[in-house]
């Protein structure tokens, strides 16, 4: 590893060390639902970095379909599985504060369904990528289901804005009594600054894991040839 | 209190939980690598 491989996930350190500090010492305890509310600093950046994570799939997916680069492919690949890991935290916290403040679990409501929907449509992305045999078919079907797929991105970041939910309404630009107390929005920003980060780390090391693994196919292959045509050479 | 703990202790386990898959892929890559070198010079 050479030094500036470091940078990334130091910063990653540095960041959520800053927003843990903010979220336990900074953010006041807010009046209605008490601590609990405090889930809202992991919660809100685990959804950010999926919905980032699949418009990197989307974009990478069509630059793949374009250029036929399996750089391109792995990149989407690797934004896919970092994407699920998020939207699965999403859907797994989201319940846990919902419990003691709705008094419920889960509710079929527009926006919680339509992340399930999202989780699903990935999830399938890496089962597809995980059972489809052949590279270039593997990879022009993973674009294809990352670019339709993509469609529900929307649709859930505007659920709360399209239809009546049990989920809160937007903080930010959500109209009239919309907003937060400046220290919350601090250190949400802090959250997600870090958050993001992780994203990009993660993506980066699982690419390139992928990019290698590729190399390394190639290269058994050459080996296996090199090592066949060495026996005919010297029959 | 016991729902927030509950919520970033599943986060941070998970997360763990992935980073540690990480490197162990990543020392399943050297170690193919290392075969691949042995094959090429044998």
């Amino acid at each position: 590893m050479k030094s500036r491989d470091y940078i990334l996930p130091a910063l990653v350190f540095v960041g959520m060390l800053v927003a843990l500090y903010m979220i336990g010492f900074y953010a006041p305890v807010e009046r209605e639902q008490g601590i609990v509310q405090k889930i809202f600093y992991f919660h809100v950046p685990c959804a950010w970095v999926s919905f980032m994570a699949f418009l990197v799939v989307f974009v990478f997916s069509i630059r793949y379909l374009i250029s036929r680069d399996k750089r391109w492919d792995n990149r989407a690949a690797a934004a896919a599985e970092v994407g699920v890991l998020f939207c699965t935290l999403v859907l797994i916290t989201g319940p846990i504060w919902a419990k003691p403040v709705w008094g419920i679990w889960w509710t079929w409501d527009a926006r919680l369904t339509l992340t399930l929907v999202l989780w699903l449509i990935y999830v399938a992305y890496l089962l597809l990528r995980h059972y489809v045999t052949g590279d270039e078919k593997r990879a022009t079907l993973s674009a294809i289901l990352g670019i339709v797929g993509f469609i529900d991105v929307p649709l859930v970041y505007f659920a709360i804005r399209w239809w009546r939910t049990q989920h809160p309404q937007p903080v930010f630009g959500g109209g009239a009594g919309s907003g937060m107390d400046p220290r919350m929005a601090a250190t949400l920003w802090v959250s997600l600054a870090a958050f993001t980060l992780m994203f990009a780390y993660f993506v980066r090391v699982r690419s390139r894991q992928l990019a290698l693994e590729d190399e390394i196919e190639q290269a058994h292959q050459l080996a296996d040839e090199a090592s066949v045509s060495m026996r005919g050479d010297l029959r | 209190m016991t729902w927030m703990i509950a919520a970033y202790a599943i986060i941070w386990i998970a997360i763990f939980i992935y980073v540690f898959g990480l490197d162990r892929k990543q020392r399943a890559l050297a170690s193919e690598l290392d075969q691949l070198k042995s094959k090429l010079k044998g």
